[in-house]
Formats: C-alpha cells, sequence, structure tokens
C-alpha cells in the first residue's frame, strides 16, 4: 500500500476552513489520488474550534488515522487540538504576523513554517485569499503541483468570474514561491498523481443522488445537523426531474407533506436526525398502518436530546426498530459506505413500495459529512431499477373489488401485499387511516379483521425476508476464528484495522451488516467463531443485543461514544486487546 | 362530466356516527354538493381530514382519502397537491384540530397558499373528548376543565388568516345549506388557498353556541357594503367582535397558487422505470 498523506485546515468557524479544506480535495481528487475527509466542527456559525482534515493516498482511503503530516493552523489552539497526530518533521503553516499567531510555540521536533499568508493574499488582490496562500504553501511542501489546484479554484470560482480565479491561482503561487524561496528544506512528501478520474462526494450527497435516481420527486425535510445537505443536494436538482423540495415548518410538517406525496403516488422522503424522528414517530405510525411506501431517512448523531448536535453516534438503532405506540412492520436500512449510501436509497424506494410501508435509511454524521473519492462507475446510473410493486390501473382494478364493488387497498393476501390504486385511478376511490380498518380501508374493531390486518401486515416482512437478499459483507480472513461484526460508517475504519491487525499476526473475519431490520440470521457465523466482537459507535452496544438476541449467545463489544468515529489504527487495538480477554461472562 | 355526478356519489356507505342534529351533516353536505357542482368525481378528489367528529368526515364522503393524525391534516393535503396538481384537495378539521394543535400549520399552509380548500367545522368545544374547552371557546365558557371558563380569549382564526397573507378567507353556518355550499364552492373555485370557517354547532356540548344563536346573530356579506377584493373591509369585519358574519370576507383576486409560483405542474406518480436518462450528469458535478 503506498504511503498517505494526511493534511488539515483549521481554525475558527468563519475562518473558511470548509472551503479550504473541500479545494483541496477537490485538487487532489482531480489528480488521480484517493481522499477520505473528516470534519471536526462545533455547533456555533462563528467562533470555536473547526477543522478539515484530507487524508489521500493512490491507493483507496477509506478511514481517518491518528496522523498529521501537513497542519495549516489559522489559531494556537489548532495546533493544541492536533497535538497528538502531529509527529517528528510534520509541517505546521501558520501566519505569524497574525496577532494570535505571534507568540505561537511550534513543538521542537517539528517543522513550523512561517508564511505571511495575508499580506501574500493583498498582495494578490484581497485578504480573504490568505488561505488559498496557504493551499499553495502545502503543495509546495507536499511536491503537489500547482496546476491541479488550480483546476479545483476554477470549479470553485468560475461562476464569480475569471478575475477572480486568476486573483487565487497567484494568491496559491505567492504562497509556493514564498516557501520555496525562504525554506531552503527537504520535505518528506512527495504527491504522485495518476491519470484517474474521480468524483468526490459525502454521504448526503450519494443519499440525494440516489433519491433522484430512483425517481423520489417530493422532499419534504426540516433543517437539522447532519442530515441537511440532504435537503441542499436536492433542492435546486430535483426540479429537473419535475420534483420539489419543501422547507416544513417543523418536523411534523414534513413528514405529513411526504405522507400526502406519497399516497398521491409519488415517490417521496424526508430526511432528519433523531430529534426529528422522535418528532415524527406518531406520523410513523400512520404510515406503517395506512400502508404507505415512504423513505424516512435518519443521519444519526450524538444524543440523547439536543446531545452533541455536531458529533457522532450510532444512538438511533433502538428509536428506529421500536419507535412508537403499538406494533407496525417497518425496514431499516443502513448502508456502511458513502457508495452504499446511493445503492441503499434506490434499495429503500423500492422495498418501500414493493412492501408498501415506511423504510428507515439510517446514515451516521461521518458517513453524512466524510467525503471520499470513487471511480464515476460506482453510481451506474444504467444499474438502477425501479420496482414500483403492486400498482394498479383501470384495466386491473377490477380483480380487487369487494363484493359490494369497493376498491380493496388493504386486501388480505397470501404475501401480505394489497394492490395499491394512485389518486385519479377510475373506482379506485379509497379511505386510508390509522384506525384498524377492513380490506376497503374502513373503520373496523372486528375482531378477527384486526387479527387478519395485523397478521397481512406482519406478513409482508416474512415474504421481504424470502424474497430479498439481506447478506452481510464479509472480508478480513474468511477462516478466521474471531468474528468482528459492525454496521454504519465503521465498516472503512475496520477494513483498514483488519490490514493493520493481519501484519501484527492477528486474523479475523468481518462481517459488516446494511441491514438492521430485517436482518442476516449471524447465528451459524457466531456459533462458528471462538470470539466475537460487535463494533459500534454508541454505549450500549445496541446491535450487539439484537445478535445476542438472534443467536442466544454473548458477545463481546467494542463501543465508542465520545463523538468522534473509529479510527482504523485506534480500532485495531481496541479488538486486538478486547479479543485478549476474551468474552466478559 | 359534472352533469353525470350527483353529489351522492360522493356518499360513502357509512353511516355517519355523529350525534343526531349535529352540524357536520350540513357541513359534509355542503361540501358534497360543492365538489359535484364544481366538475369534480370522487376518483380526482383527495379529502384529508384530521382527528375528532371533523375527523370522521373522510369515513362518510366516497373520494380517495387519508384520516390523519390530530392537526396535521394541512401538511398531507400540501404534499398531496403538489405530488397531483391534476387532483382536487379537500382539507377539513375542526376547531381544536386547526386552532390547537394545528395552529403553526394552519398558518404556514395560508402564507404558502397551495391550491386547496380547507374546511374547519368550527363548534367552539371539543365534542368527542367530552366537552372541553377548545381554542374558539368562549372566553367564560364554562366546560369540565374550565369551570369558570377558559379566562382567555378565543382564537380569530381570521385574523391569523389575515395576518398571515391569506388569499380567500370566508365564514360559512352549516344549517344555511345554500349560502354554505355556495361559499365552499367560491373557494374551491378560488385559486389557492380556500379557507372556510363553518359555524358547525356541537348540540351536545354546546348550549351557547346554538343553532338558534347562529341564527339570530348572523350578518350575511353579501347585504352588506362589503367590498371582499378589500384587505381594509376584510380586516374591519374580522375584528369585529360584536358580530357573527358569514360569507366571503376576503378574497385576492390575483392570487397565484403555490405549485404556480413554484413551477410544479407534472403528476409526480409518473416516474420512468430506472434512472432518467441525464441522471448521469448526476454523478458529473462531483468531479
Amino acid at each position: 500500500m503506498a504511503a498517505d498523506f494526511n493534511w488539515a485546515v483549521g481554525g475558527e468557524a468563519g475562518d473558511g476552513i470548509d472551503s479550504t479544506g473541500k479545494i483541496f480535495a477537490q485538487a487532489l481528487s482531480r489528480a488521480g489520488r484517493h481522499v477520505f475527509t473528516s470534519k471536526d466542527f462545533a455547533s456555533r456559525i462563528r467562533g470555536g474550534y473547526t477543522a478539515y482534515k484530507v487524508r489521500t493516498s493512490v491507493d483507496k482511503v477509506q478511514s481517518v488515522v491518528d496522523r498529521l503530516d501537513v497542519l495549516i493552523a489559522l489559531t494556537p489552539r489548532t495546533i493544541e487540538e492536533n497535538l497528538d497526530e502531529l509527529h517528528e518533521g510534520s509541517v505546521i503553516i501558520y501566519d505569524g504576523e497574525r496577532t494570535t499567531m505571534q507568540d505561537v510555540e511550534i513543538p521542537e521536533e517539528m517543522i513550523g513554517l512561517d508564511v505571511p499568508l495575508k499580506s501574500l493574499a493583498e498582495e494578490a488582490g484581497g485578504a480573504i485569499m490568505r488561505n488559498v496562500v496557504a493551499l499553495g504553501a502545502a503543495c509546495e511542501v507536499a511536491e503537489f503541483p500547482i496546476e491541479n489546484l488550480d483546476s479545483a479554484l476554477e470549479k470553485r470560482f468560475k461562476d464569480k468570474g475569471q478575475k477572480l480565479v486568476d486573483n487565487n491561482k497567484e494568491a496559491a503561487r505567492a504562497g509556493q514561491s514564498y516557501v520555496a524561496d525562504e525554506y531552503d528544506h527537504e520535505f518528506d512528501y512527495d504527491l504522485e498523481t495518476t491519470d484517474e478520474d474521480y468524483v468526490l462526494l459525502n454521504g448526503d450527497e450519494a443519499i440525494g443522488m440516489g433519491a433522484i435516481a430512483a425517481g423520489c420527486r417530493f422532499y419534504a425535510g426540516y433543517p437539522i445537523t447532519p442530515a441537511t445537505d440532504v435537503m441542499t443536494y436536492l433542492t435546486g436538482r430535483i426540479e429537473r426531474y419535475g420534483g420539489h423540495v419543501v422547507q416544513a415548518e417543523d418536523e411534523l410538517s414534513a413528514i405529513n407533506m411526504a405522507l400526502g406525496a406519497a399516497r398521491g403516488g409519488a415517490r417521496a422522503m424526508t430526511a432528519t436526525s433523531g430529534p426529528g424522528i422522535d418528532l415524527m414517530t406518531e406520523t410513523f405510525g400512520l404510515i406503517a398502518t395506512s400502508e404507505t411506501p415512504l423513505v424516512i431517512c435518519n443521519v444519526m448523531r450524538s444524543g440523547p436530546s439536543t446531545g452533541m448536535p455536531t458529533k457522532q453516534e450510532q444512538g438511533d438503532l433502538n428509536q428506529m426498530l421500536y419507535g412508537g405506540h403499538g406494533e407496525v412492520p417497518r425496514f431499516v436500512l443502513a448502508p456502511t459506505t458513502i457508495d452504499e449510501c446511493f445503492w441503499k436509497t434506490v434499495e429503500a424506494f423500492n422495498l418501500a413500495e414493493k412492501y408498501q410501508l415506511p423504510v428507515y435509511l439510517t446514515a451516521d454524521l461521518s458517513m453524512a459529512v466524510t467525503e471520499q473519492t470513487f471511480s464515476p462507475e460506482t453510481f451506474d446510473m444504467d444499474e438502477v431499477e425501479v420496482d414500483r410493486g403492486n400498482v394498479v390501473d383501470e384495466t386491473t382494478i377490477d380483480d380487487h373489488m369487494s363484493e359490494s364493488g369497493g376498491f380493496q387497498p388493504h386486501e388480505i393476501t397470501d404475501d401480505g401485499i394489497s394492490p395499491r390504486a394512485f389518486p385519479g385511478t377510475a373506482d379506485g376511490a379509497h379511505m386510508s387511516t390509522g384506525l384498524e380498518h377492513d380490506e376497503q380501508g374502513r373503520r373496523t374493531e372486528d375482531t378477527d379483521m384486526r387479527v387478519a390486518q395485523v397478521d397481512k401486515r406482519n406478513r409482508k416482512v416474512e415474504t421481504a425476508r424470502e424474497r430479498e437478499d439481506w447478506s452481510p459483507r464479509e472480508f478480513g480472513d474468511e477462516d478466521a476464528d474471531d468474528l468482528v461484526i459492525t454496521w454504519g460508517s465503521n465498516e472503512g475504519a475496520l477494513a483498514e484495522a483488519v490490514e493493520i491487525l493481519d501484519e501484527e499476526g492477528q486474523d479475523v473475519r468481518v462481517l459488516s451488516v446494511p441491514y438492521i431490520f430485517p436482518r442476516p440470521d449471524l447465528s451459524a457465523d457466531v456459533e462458528a467463531a471462538e470470539t466475537t466482537v460487535v463494533v459500534e459507535c454508541n454505549e450500549r452496544g445496541q446491535f450487539a443485543d439484537l445478535v445476542e438476541h438472534d443467536v442466544l449467545e454473548r458477545v463481546d463489544r467494542v463501543n465508542k461514544y465520545n463523538g468522534v468515529r473509529f479510527k482504523a489504527d485506534e480500532l485495531a487495538a481496541e479488538i486486538k486487546s478486547t479479543l485478549a480477554e476474551g468474552v466478559e461472562a | 362530466m359534472s352533469s353525470e355526478i350527483r353529489f351522492t356519489d360522493f356518499k360513502s356507505d357509512k353511516q355517519p356516527t355523529w350525534c343526531p342534529g349535529c352540524g357536520d351533516f350540513g357541513t359534509m353536505n355542503g361540501m358534497m354538493k360543492a365538489l359535484a357542482e364544481t366538475g369534480n368525481d370522487p376518483d380526482n378528489t383527495f379529502v384529508v381530514a384530521g382527528i375528532g367528529c371533523s375527523g370522521k368526515i373522510g369515513t362518510y364522503m366516497h373520494s380517495y382519502a387519508l384520516h390523519g393524525v390530530h392537526g396535521r391534516a394541512l401538511p398531507v393535503g400540501t404534499g398531496v397537491k403538489m405530488a397531483r396538481p391534476d387532483i382536487e384537495v379537500m382539507v377539513a378539521g375542526g376547531d381544536g384540530d386547526g386552532y390547537s394543535i394545528g395552529a403553526g400549520h394552519f398558518v404556514h399552509a395560508v402564507r404558502r397558499n397551495v391550491d386547496m380548500t380547507y374546511v374547519v367545522m368550527d363548534n367552539r368545544i371539543y365534542g368527542l373528548t367530552k366537552g372541553q374547552a377548545s381554542p374558539t371557546s368562549r372566553e367564560d365558557f364554562e366546560t369540565s376543565t374550565s369551570p369558570e371558563g377558559p379566562k382567555q380569549p378565543p382564537v380569530n382564526p381570521h385574523a391569523l388568516a389575515l395576518a398571515s397573507g391569506a388569499t380567500f378567507i370566508a365564514q360559512s353556518f352549516s344549517s344555511d345549506a345554500l349560502r354554505h355550499q355556495e361559499i365552499i364552492q367560491e373557494a374551491i373555485e378560488h385559486d389557492g388557498f380556500g379557507f372556510v370557517n363553518v359555524y358547525s354547532p356541537c348540540v351536545t356540548f354546546n348550549d351557547v353556541d346554538t343553532y338558534d344563536y347562529f341564527r339570530d346573530s348572523l350578518v350575511d356579506l353579501k347585504e352588506e357594503e362589503h367590498d371582499p377584493t378589500s384587505r381594509e373591509d376584510a380586516k374591519d369585519v374580522i375584528l369585529d367582535n360584536e358580530k357573527e358574519h358569514q360569507g366571503v370576507i376576503y378574497k385576492d383576486e390575483s392570487s397565484v397558487p403555490y405549485h404556480e409560483q413554484h413551477g410544479v405542474d407534472e403528476d409526480m406518480s409518473v416516474i420512468p422505470d430506472g434512472a432518467p436518462e441525464s441522471a448521469t450528469d448526476l454523478v458529473r458535478e462531483f468531479y
């Protein structure tokens, strides 16, 4: 595996950290390098520490690590926050003329590059470009051809005029020359470029793109971190396909609008995060009981209550599985990689319509805001299939009428799947309700019909278990005695952890599970393993509980709930020590 | 088609369980007649209702319908209309459903000006939970949960609507069948959010706001020197606490409904089998 390079820019929110990081990530991606980004951010608009980290390699990268090679520090705190990850020979680029950076101490074993970012930017046309000056300096340090930065700057600023693009290119060169001229130093880095074409996108964007590809035409949502990017992505794009986004007054409204659109026959979606799911839960029951297909995306963050809104957690699994009064079937899909966010979104729409029920599609903060490079073919639109399930039209509706001639949207069928009629379908007029109902959708308290309808709704789950593929993804050593199971965004870190463990002589077999309900039967895998460890970002081990429940056997757990995602090297160490300790009694 | 459609086509085979004499019978009949009269049929009509006595209306009518959760009928109606601009959407609720739990949605539905008709069956009491004060109950109206009256002024839904930028505000009385139907019809024909508050007396729990009370006190705006296109006139009527009115209070004839403002005109139930042809462009944006 080629050596990877880790870079970060950090400062206060409002310092332009995000756009600086994004420009560098895009420059690397356009130069044919793989990129994996992560963000540290606080829940405020200005001030507070924030950082954008980029890991890059010519090989695939899918995790963050505890190492930082070059750091652009706009505040002293940036250095403090990253001290653990900086190492001997790490380069810190800073502006010694900036008031707060005048007395900054660069640790002895590191290389401090004092670059007058602001002055050089002003010479190039404006102080605002000081971060681009820093990027130019970083290019020189990393021996990364600055032409790649030009291309990223063009993409970013071309809509604002050629003058601005040229000024930025000049600013970058000013930073580059300054380092070349003022520092007679051989740095350890040499970033190669390749001819590969990559696309760079995050999980929220992949979900939005998957939704459009799958034919989602209506989205209603209320802004909430870290799900907002889904709405931002769809706004301005979904219209090209005849769709529409509504920013609702609250989550209650958002899910009800999506419900209305779905009853109208549209593929509809809403996205939110844990607190929003709480608000949507009442309507969730109605959606399930009225057998309305709907995709509800929950981009998890750290809870409970307001918790840590800008931090990582996978704590809402139980909420999605069990939330709401009464018992209603729902599916819970949990993509484990960014590209899978795209494909599982497509699948979520198909499953929702085939089985006429709400589907939770859950990502987590780390996956939602992380960008990663992919070959464009990863998102092959020709592979997208749309299955709308059992929709009747004027010619087929006659087969689904009651004796008295009413359409039966809740017809009791062997596979549990009833016919759907969209408004406008002749003779299809019918009632949908959260009240228990008969086959025509009319309220009933008839004991036999109640049982028949509950059974029918549950039968859909059994049908789905049989008809769909709920397999986990497997990697690592298939013959290993020890089994590691995970879900959600941990897969990338785990994949790299497995390589580290392998080098250390520790073989593990890994199952990454993208389906929470229905989920694969892991009994045989767990029974065959000497030790089973479930890795997840929560305190309880909510998925581990499910595995134990299914297998009737205790499993071990690696949990993290400090608000930060797993890192590959950290995870390797945790798994190793957990396996060494054995299963807790 | 309108000549073939009779209002009874909008009746379901379920017998209403409303109390004998309930104002809601008249409210519903007027809605069905207005729908038939405006050329709609059950298969191109969608009725959304919330919870409470009013919420039962979707069960007694025959159309595509959704009986939603409490207070959230307007967002559902919004979703249906956005997905299906070709479908006639009617939303029905009560004074509790609309002005208490759903008050937030009311304001926002009004300001969005979605092309649907919102009928509030206002009986100034909670009926289905057996007689508690509602948002429109009088300040001194004694109920099981307000033995000395709620001691707070009633919500003025028309004022809320006007302040939120409503393009159609009206009031009717369910017992005045012809006028009620006429007003609902005008709301349906309005391009935008047609809001009608209907006095729909509760004969079981409200012995103050009775049929006799409304019959005696109602002033019909048709007989007054009222210009419904004037916001000033509308404001005077709405803030006049001395009189009960019926008729169209305000109507913005230049109203452009939400979906037209946003260029939404497609039937969203029609989607291609597979990703749209130009979807590859979506990937290209990430280069």
